[in-house]
């Protein structure tokens, strides 16, 4: 046990309390939007906006998301898959990149590693980037959400820096016994390397979740919309533009409330999975901090 | 009589071989590079390239040939943006945002992590970490909704205990003197946490012998982090900063494109959003991707300066 100094008893108490009020601060606007969400339209109308607590318990919203508007279960659809989908893409052109670029003796490696670092560090911007796609055709398809981003170079280097680490030997072997080369990285190399593909994966996969400014510029068409569309468009206009179907409805529970809903339904798979994978995100930081 | 072969040409000829030999067993590593080159040319390298349209008078309505087929106007929309009224403003918003978040984003995360280092107690001190990297997992369209839930001028729970509390009418998203301050806050509760990971890496590598021997010597818990703990991070520190600095000219496009409003556009329209509104809003084009250019060049410049600084300080930089 620590031997503490009134003083540093004192301060102990002080860092004890300000680390509670933090992680109160974290806590406490994910708290008011899943209150919020369950307030009626006259509890609305008496409290005027957004609670901290309810104070009676109503499922209007939740309701009206999954039973009668269409738009969101579309939304969440477009969202899976691009998740799926893409992140499958990004784990596919990223590994294979990656191992080539592993390869100590490969003539070549270090100009194609410029070649992808010069990426990292200049850009042509949002127009070109824009007419590009434009011009390739992608714009409302679900690939213009996947191509533009395949592989994330910083990614790609980790993974990189991965495959350097592992023991030359380990090929040596494998080659002596007459494995070709696409064995040795089906069967060696890649169930060696499931923590970090899992890693990076998930980097991909958080990413695809909450992208929101692809789809804003690329996608027009309503049934493509992924899911951060239309908690945008929801959150940002007063009447319900995006879920326009709702205009029909009998009455409507209350804004705020449909928002705060929305809300937790985006943010809940995350809530949810989050603190089960953050150690491979703790460690994917610390392999991206090794220079290789 | 045989053709007479120089022996440089030998030797050069043989070397070529060796290399297309060298090449040739390492086929398969190639074609495993080979779609990952396609997407850095096709989605980079192009884009890189079309940057001429920020030298020529593209219609919006063109596409490829009309790109190809429009004017050169060499300069005139590099010019037309420094002389705009609209230039020092953007400069401006941009590095006084950007400069904000540093000055308060950046200490925060080690403040943070010092504060945890000083709990003993594990379960608490892992519980308050997981909290702490929520919202780092949330996207900013969420995250912004979370701000509108407390600052709203309608309807903001903020808002309306204040208006109760002061008999005033508040209007944080819309007031230019309490915007950036609101863009600075949201920005430290989204980074704070995720940001301290570096650093309590950086303190958990410390050598706990360290300690010891300075509770042996009579030192408090106040000595020992400010002798022991923050010598010891003081690399992760520069090298953070340095690229901060690097990355001064991303103020945060999406946070800001997500939370500002034309009553603060005067205090928040940065470069990035300017480009988007005047380009893919108001589809000029070449004017946009001229203002994107010139952004393009600064950070470039500011990253290689940063660079050179933290090479010149003795730490790994990026390259």
């Amino acid at each position: 046990m620590l031997n503490l100094s009134r003083n540093e008893k004192i301060a102990h108490a002080i860092i004890y309390f300000l680390l509670i009020a933090l992680t109160l601060a974290f806590l406490i606007p994910f708290i008011i939007v899943f209150s919020t969400s369950f307030i009626s339209d006259v509890e609305f109308a008496r409290r005027g906006g957004y609670v901290l607590y309810p104070e009676a318990f109503s499922s209007g919203a939740y309701d009206i998301l999954f039973g009668r508007s269409k738009v969101i279960l579309n939304a969440y659809g477009v969202t899976l898959f691009r998740v799926v989908v893409g992140t499958g893409f990004n784990l596919a052109f990223t590994i294979t990149m990656a191992y080539a670029l592993a390869k100590k003796d490969l003539p070549g490696r270090v100009p194609l590693t410029i070649f992808v670092f010069i990426t990292m560090v200049f850009s042509g911007g949002l127009i070109p980037r824009f007419l590009l796609v434009d011009a390739l055709g992608l714009r409302n398809t679900l690939w213009s959400m996947i191509y533009p981003g395949l592989i994330n170079a910083w990614n790609m280097l980790i993974m990189r820096n991965f495959f350097m680490s592992l023991p030359d030997e380990l090929f040596d072997a494998a080659i002596v016994d007459g494995a070709s080369p696409p064995t040795v990285l089906l069967r060696i190399v890649l169930p060696l390397s499931m923590p970090v593909i899992a890693t990076i994966g998930l980097f991909y996969a958080v990413w695809h979740w909450n992208s929101w400014f692809d789809a804003a510029i690329y996608i027009d068409r309503s049934n493509l919309k992924p899911m951060q569309i239309i908690l945008r468009s929801l959150l940002e206009t007063t009447n319900m533009q995006g879920l326009e179907e709702l205009a029909f409805i009998e009455d409507p529970p209350p804004a705020a409330s449909l928002r705060s809903a929305l809300i937790i339904v985006s943010t809940v798979p995350v809530l949810f999975i989050y603190p089960f994978v953050q150690r491979y995100f703790v460690k994917g930081i610390m392999i991206g901090g090794i220079k290789g | 009589m045989p053709q007479p072969v120089s022996p440089a040409g030998t030797v050069k000829d043989s070397k070529y071989r060796r290399l297309l030999k060298r090449m040739w067993f390492y086929r398969f590593y190639y074609l495993l590079a080979l779609p990952g080159i396609l997407y850095f040319i096709i989605f980079h390298y192009i884009p890189m390239f079309g940057i001429v349209i920020a030298f020529k008078d593209i219609s919006p309505f063109g596409g490829v040939v009309g790109i190809i087929e429009a004017p050169w106007v060499g300069l005139k929309h590099f010019n037309r943006f420094f002389n705009s009224i609209f230039f020092w403003d953007v400069i401006e918003n941009t590095v006084v945002i950007s400069g904000l978040k540093i000055i308060f984003g950046f200490p925060a995360p080690i403040v943070f992590a010092l504060m945890l280092n000083e709990v003993t107690r594990l379960k608490f001190k892992r519980f308050v970490q997981t909290v702490s990297y929520l919202p780092h997992f949330i996207s900013w369209v969420v995250t912004t909704g979370l701000v509108t839930a407390l600052l709203a001028t309608s309807g903001g729970l903020v808002t309306e205990i204040l208006n109760n509390m002061t008999g005033e009418r508040w209007t944080f998203l819309t007031n230019p003197d309490q915007f950036r301050g609101i863009l600075t806050l949201s920005h430290v509760w989204k980074t704070v946490g995720w940001s301290s990971i570096l650093y309590l890496a950086a303190m958990a590598a410390i050598d706990p012998a360290l300690y010891e021997a300075a509770a042996i010597d009579g030192a408090n818990r106040f000595q020992m982090a400010r002798y022991i703990t923050i010598p010891s991070i003081a690399f992760v520190i520069t090298i953070l900063f340095i690229f901060e600095i690097g990355n001064l000219l991303d103020a945060g496009f999406e946070q800001i494109l997500l939370l500002y409003s034309p009553a603060v556009y005067s205090v928040s329209d940065i470069i990035d959003t300017y480009v988007y509104r005047e380009g893919l809003l108001g589809l000029k084009y070449s004017f946009a991707a001229a203002v994107g250019l010139f952004k393009g060049v600064m950070a470039f410049l500011f990253l290689i300066a940063a660079n050179t600084l933290a090479n010149r300080l003795g730490q790994p930089g990026l390259w």
